[in-house]
This record gives structure tokens, C-alpha cells and sequence, in this order.
């Protein structure tokens, strides 16, 4: 297999409610990238997209409608989706398309639109519901994570006033994040726990926004990344895996589908004790909790104590181990397949020096993004180093 | 009953819906492009200098080259029939009491998709069509701010 | 950030631009009508909810047992061969108190979802990674009550009501 560069990347502000076409935040985020490594469209080989249900935009083939925005005119053009997790699988996708020698340079573009849903996107989301044995019974999408949330902090002892430290610091992590939607620089737990509950123990500020927006990058061939830029970021490990499609089946304790797709990405890159030798985590942070959760399935914490890494200073930007430095979705935003890029893009500027105000400090070489989805149950990872 | 075999006293089916209702945003070509049309009765296009195309509808960005689009043009009533087909039976498969013609109408190199008020033996593609227009007081800025297209006679 | 970027693009809009017209926009309903085929494994599940019991499906091979049945079994990939009869008792696994409807309207009075983890189905442990459990809702419990591990059992719709669906059950409802 070759090795493969991101080269550029580009991103639109997350917002509630954009004024854009899914088309057009796709353009937007699809030129900045470009012109971030000075490519033009007949640079590129190939596209790679990524956008959530088509339910969101009522669109069937909501990929290949949005396409023209993303670049897809006349291109090898795929659309993957898996949910939450498609923002960190698109990548994964580009990744081969030019590790297998297909392809030198392809753009990945990851877009959502959750606006357009009328009167709020959470139906759309009813679809991930069993329809017979489950959507009789009236649910909504906060069930799962607050039957998951509870679950999990009961069998740990955890406190809501500690999972809260990690609303608070995603959150003014976003304060200093041009795109963010939600960045509040002085936010405090007593704010998260006392917003309106949602479905307890999940309350208002435990939750990442609705959002539009749209994220890009660039991805080359290890003989054009070195001749476009002298600070490429390899994509060193991807994995992916899933979990039983019977979430109630499930052990909702630990995400170990998160486990074997981390796993597979270390043993690609080579890593053996991702605690020492990640530099930079960004774990998928719809929820507050979820982020613990994850950092337990990425192997960067033992299980029921990745709140210690908050509780220490260690998760701070300039903590041992950074945790989302971009904000997360908790600050960012969560336009669903664009949040998880959005990680991505992150690690590509944090690698290279390049995140201005939101700078790790001491040269981080190495970091990990991952995201979560389908029916709650895929794990999507990729480490990235310099 | 094998396991295999469905109980003959199961339910066959389950019956249900996605409540699915969208609002649409026109987007940053698709505001300027509707609002030309509703205050100014013109059907906008936009050219990209650099792949020499026009988009009809107006779109914001070239989806060759990528390249923004600032070139905007009034691109008249009138364009070319590219294409059209004469409807006899409605969405649901029932017979339409007068058949219905939908075309295809070329302006620069886009085109709109509209219906097409003629007798259909007259009509021949490549022809000329003009939209016609609803009144200024009732257009509301959506497609439908066009009546139809009709065979022009210059 | 990189340097090259001084500005982010991204219009964000407001109700208030909707209500007073700022912005064009369209409305759209889709109609999306289904019938789902209710299948072999799941037929028979809502053919025992409306006899008044809850089926289970054993896999022959590796012997779990699960809930909702089906057809094969996704961890040893053998056919499941076996249904059989639950008690209509289990243990809370979970639970929430939900103030918010699905879309996203406030209620007053929680609901209450709750994983059960049903009697008589394959239980979570250092060797196992799958359990019985099903998504339903307590009731007849005072919210502030509800705890994990609470045993509770299935208050089903008087038979003549009964039409071959999860509401059957209409609540589980603490064991007292």
C-alpha cells in the first residue's frame, strides 16, 4: 500500500440554520480546501463524499445531488455513508482509494444540511428505531444516549458534575474556533448542570447542536504530497467495525466496536501504547459522555476512568494529552458527516502547526480522530502523524 | 410449523410512515435567481469566463472548474425546446382528461423543465418557447412564477 | 487556523428571517406510507405478544438466547431453530426519565424508556458480549424510584385488545 498524505483542508462555520444549499456548503468547503494546497479541479482525480440519511434533505440520492458542489463532475465519484461515523469514514474511503495505487490526489468532501428538516431533525432520526418492535413505542433519538449515558455512569459511579467538565472544556475549547457554533469561553459546570433536562440524566448542555455545514480536505500520493508541501500529514492507521445492529442486545457499558476499529488503526501505524504515543485525541463528542466513552474504546484510558483525564487537566490544550482542541461537536457544531471531517481537518492544522489560537503547544507529531454511528453500533477511526 | 415456516396467525405486515417534512432554503444563487424572477420577471444565468459555460438556473459556483460565478446575465424569455413528452395519465397511473405536456427548455447551457402549453403536433424541437409569466402581484418566487412555456413567434 | 484563511464562509439564518420573509424558501412533504413485512422471526414474536407471551429465540449451536428473535445468529452465523417462551419478568438494565417528545416538544410527566433485560435470555459477563434485552417503557412507578438491577414485570392489554404488536405490553411495572 502507498502512503498517503492530507495535503489541504477546508471548512465552512457550523450554524443552526444556513442560508446554503447542501450544494453549496459543499463548494464552499471543496474550494478552500483547494486553494489551501493551490490545486485546482483538474487536479483531482477523485471524489470521495460523505453526507448522512437522505431523510435530513428529503433528497433522494442526497450524494450524487449535492455531487456537483463537491466536485464530482466527470469524476470516479463515491458516497459512503455510515451514520455518525461517516465523517471519519469518508476519509478512510479516499485513503484507499489512493493507498491501493488507483488514484495520486482526491478530494473528500463531507456535507450536512439538518435544517432543512421541518420542524426538527430529531424525526428523522426515529428511522434508526426498530419499526415494528420498537418505533410503536413513541421513541426519540435522546432515549438511546440517555439509557446509554445512565448505564454507563451507573456501572462506573460517575458523577454529572464531573461528566460536565467535558461540555465545559469542548466548549470553550470552541471559543477559540472561527467555524464554531456553540463556543463559550466561560462556561462553567454549574451552566450544564443547570440546563433544562432533556431526557435524564442527558440535559441540554450535554448535547451537541443541530447544524449545517460542510468540511473538505485533500488527500495525495506520497510522491505528489512531497512535491506540493514540505508539511504533509500521513494518514498513518484507519479502522473501522460494528457492533450487532440489536442495541438492546448490547453491552452499553463499553464501546468495543470502537475497541477493534482503534486497533486495527494502531496496529497499522505501529502503535502500541496509544496512551504515550498519541500526542493529540479528538473522540467523537455528540454527547458529553460519549467522549469518555470513546477515549475508553480508543484504549486512552482504562475503562470507567477516561473522566480522570478531565478531572487532572490532562484532556486541556495544554494538557499531556490534548482532548478535542477543536471544540468537539459539543462546541464545533454536529452537521453529522461534516463533524466527524471536521476532526480530521483539525488534526491536519494542529500537526502542521497551523491551528492559530487553538495551537497545542509542543510540536504534537500524532493524533487520533474517530467517530460514531450507524445504529449506534460503528466504530470509525484514523491516525494521523507528521 | 417448521422454523422457517411464517405462523399463519403472525401479522403480515406492519404498517407505519417517516414524518417527513422539508423547508427548502434557496441558497445564495437560488435567493438571487427566485427574486429576479418574482420582482423583475427575468430568467437569470450565470457564465464561468473559464469553462466559457452559462448555468441555467443561475448557480453560485462552476461545477467544472469549481470557480465562483460573478458573471450573472438576463438571459431573456425566450429559449430553445430541447425536449418534451406528452403526459396521458396523471402520477398515479389514471387517465388525464387533456393530456399534458412537459418539456425541457434550453437557455444557455442549462434549461428548465416546465409545462408546455401548445398542441402537441406543433411541436417541433429546436423550436423557440417563451415562459409566460404569472402576474407581478401573485409570484411568490418558486418555479411556479412561470405558468408554462408557449411556441414564440418572433 | 491556516494563515491563508481569514475569512469562514456560512450564512447562518434566524426564524425571525423566515417569518418576516427575508429569505425565500419552499415547503415539501414527503409521502412516506409503509408496510413493513413483519417476516418469520418477527412475525412470530407479535403472533406470541397477542397470545400474551413474550418469544425468545435459542441458538442450537452456541445456545444464547435472545430477544427480538430472528432467523440466524449473528455471532456463530448458525440459523436460530428454537423459540422459546420468556417469562414476562426482567431487570431493569437502564433507564431514562425523558421530558421531550420525539419532536422535540416538552411534557411534564417523564416517560420512562428502559432496556429490560428479560428472564430467561443470555446475560452480559467477562465471556459474554450479549444479552436479552428489549427497548420498552415503566410504569406504575414513582420516577424518582426507578433504579438499575430493579426487577420488574410486563402489565400487558387485556387479551380481546391485543393486536399482535409491542404496545400488547402496555408498561413494565415494579415487582413489589
Amino acid at each position: 500500500m502507498r502512503k498517503v498524505a492530507v495535503i489541504g483542508a477546508g471548512m465552512t462555520r457550523f450554524v443552526r440554520r444556513a442560508l446554503e444549499t447542501p450544494k453549496e456548503l459543499s463548494w464552499e468547503a471543496a474550494r478552500m480546501a483547494l486553494e489551501s494546497c493551490e490545486l485546482t479541479m483538474d487536479d483531482i482525480d477523485a471524489v470521495c463524499f460523505g453526507t448522512a440519511p437522505d431523510a435530513f434533505d428529503g433528497v433522494h440520492m442526497n450524494g450524487e445531488y449535492a455531487s456537483d458542489g463537491a466536485g464530482g463532475w466527470r469524476k470516479p465519484f463515491m458516497r459512503s455513508y455510515v451514520g455518525g461515523g461517516t465523517g471519519i469514514f469518508v476519509p478512510i474511503q479516499g485513503w484507499y482509494h489512493v493507498a491501493s495505487g488507483m488514484f495520486d490526489v482526491v478530494l473528500v468532501v463531507a456535507e450536512e444540511k439538518m435544517s432543512s428538516y421541518y420542524p426538527h431533525a430529531q424525526a428523522a432520526f426515529l428511522t434508526i428505531f426498530d419499526h415494528t418492535t420498537e418505533r410503536p413505542l413513541g421513541p426519540n433519538l435522546l432515549w438511546i444516549f440517555a439509557l446509554e449515558m445512565n448505564r454507563y455512569m451507573s456501572t462506573y459511579g460517575l458523577k454529572k458534575e464531573d461528566i460536565a467538565r467535558v461540555a465545559v472544556l469542548h466548549k470553550r475549547n470552541a471559543a477559540a474556533h472561527p467555524c464554531a457554533l456553540l463556543g463559550d469561553a466561560n462556561i462553567t459546570v454549574e451552566d450544564v448542570l443547570n440546563s433544562e433536562v432533556l431526557a435524564w440524566p442527558v440535559q441540554r448542555l450535554d448535547v451537541s447542536p443541530v447544524s449545517d455545514g460542510a468540511v473538505a480536505i485533500v488527500l495525495a500520493a506520497e510522491h505528489v504530497a512531497k512535491r506540493l508541501t514540505d508539511k504533509p500529514v500521513w494518514i498513518e492507521g484507519v479502522g473501522w467495525h460494528l457492533d450487532t445492529a440489536y442495541w438492546t442486545n448490547r453491552d452499553l457499558v463499553y464501546p468495543r466496536y470502537v475497541e477493534y476499529a482503534a486497533r486495527m488503526a494502531y496496529e497499522m501505524a505501529g502503535i502500541k501504547e496509544p496512551r504515550k504515543e498519541i500526542h493529540i485525541a479528538e473522540p467523537y463528542d455528540p454527547f458529553d459522555y460519549k467522549a469518555l466513552h470513546h477515549l475508553e474504546g480508543l484504549q486512552l484510558a482504562p475503562r470507567g476512568r477516561a473522566i480522570e483525564l478531565y478531572l487532572d487537566g490532562t484532556a486541556e490544550r495544554d494538557g499531556d494529552l490534548p482532548i478535542c482542541p477543536s471544540g468537539g461537536l459539543l462546541g464545533v457544531g454536529n452537521p453529522i458527516a461534516a463533524a466527524g471531517l471536521m476532526k480530521i481537518a483539525e488534526l491536519f492544522w494542529q500537526l502542521r502547526g497551523e491551528a492559530g489560537e487553538r495551537q497545542v503547544p509542543g510540536n504534537p507529531r500524532r493524533g487520533v480522530a474517530q467517530a460514531w454511528g450507524d445504529l449506534m453500533q460503528v466504530g470509525t477511526v484514523v491516525v494521523m502523524g507528521r | 410449523m417448521t422454523f422457517l415456516e411464517r405462523d399463519p396467525l403472525a401479522p403480515q405486515a406492519w404498517f407505519g410512515n417517516l414524518p417527513a417534512a422539508h423547508r427548502y432554503t434557496y441558497g445564495l444563487a437560488g435567493e438571487r435567481f427566485f427574486r429576479a424572477l418574482k420582482d423583475e420577471g427575468k430568467i437569470l444565468g450565470s457564465y464561468c469566463p473559464k469553462c466559457d459555460r452559462t448555468y441555467v438556473p443561475a448557480t453560485a459556483f462552476c461545477e467544472r472548474c469549481l470557480g465562483e460565478l460573478t458573471d450573472w446575465r438576463d438571459m431573456g424569455l425566450v429559449g430553445e425546446l430541447h425536449t418534451f413528452t406528452v403526459l396521458y395519465v396523471d402520477v398515479e397511473g389514471r387517465p388525464l382528461e387533456t393530456p399534458q405536456i412537459v418539456g425541457l427548455v434550453s437557455f444557455g447551457d442549462g434549461g428548465i423543465v416546465h409545462f408546455l402549453h401548445a398542441d402537441p403536433e406543433s411541436l417541433v424541437i429546436g423550436m423557440p418557447m417563451r415562459a409566460v409569466l404569472k402576474p407581478p402581484h401573485e409570484r411568490q418566487g418558486s418555479i411556479l412564477d412561470i405558468q408554462y412555456f408557449e411556441p414564440f413567434q418572433a | 487556523m491556516t494563515v491563508r484563511f481569514k475569512q469562514f464562509p456560512g450564512v447562518s439564518l434566524s426564524e425571525e428571517d423566515f417569518r418576516q420573509g427575508k429569505v425565500l424558501y419552499q415547503m415539501d412533504e414527503l409521502k412516506a406510507e409503509y408496510a413493513w413485512d413483519s417476516g418469520i422471526a418477527i412475525g412470530a414474536y407479535l403472533a406470541g405478544l397477542k397470545r400474551g407471551v413474550i418469544l425468545g429465540v435459542r441458538c442450537s449451536h452456541c445456545r444464547k438466547v435472545v430477544v427480538p428473535p430472528r432467523t440466524v445468529c449473528e455471532w456463530c452465523f448458525r440459523p436460530m431453530e428454537e423459540y422459546v417462551e420468556l417469562p414476562d419478568t426482567g431487570t431493569v438494565n437502564t433507564f431514562s426519565l425523558c421530558y421531550i417528545t420525539w419532536d422535540m416538544r416538552r411534557i411534564s410527566e417523564p416517560e420512562i424508556p428502559a432496556v429490560i433485560h428479560l428472564d430467561g435470555t443470555s446475560e452480559l459477563g467477562p465471556s459474554s458480549v450479549i444479552m436479552g434485552g428489549i427497548l420498552h417503557k415503566l410504569g406504575e412507578v414513582d420516577p424518582k424510584e426507578v433504579h438499575i438491577g430493579m426487577r420488574v414485570q410486563a402489565v400487558w392489554k387485556p387479551a380481546a385488545e391485543r393486536t399482535g404488536a409491542i404496545t400488547d405490553i402496555l408498561y413494565f411495572k415494579p415487582i413489589r
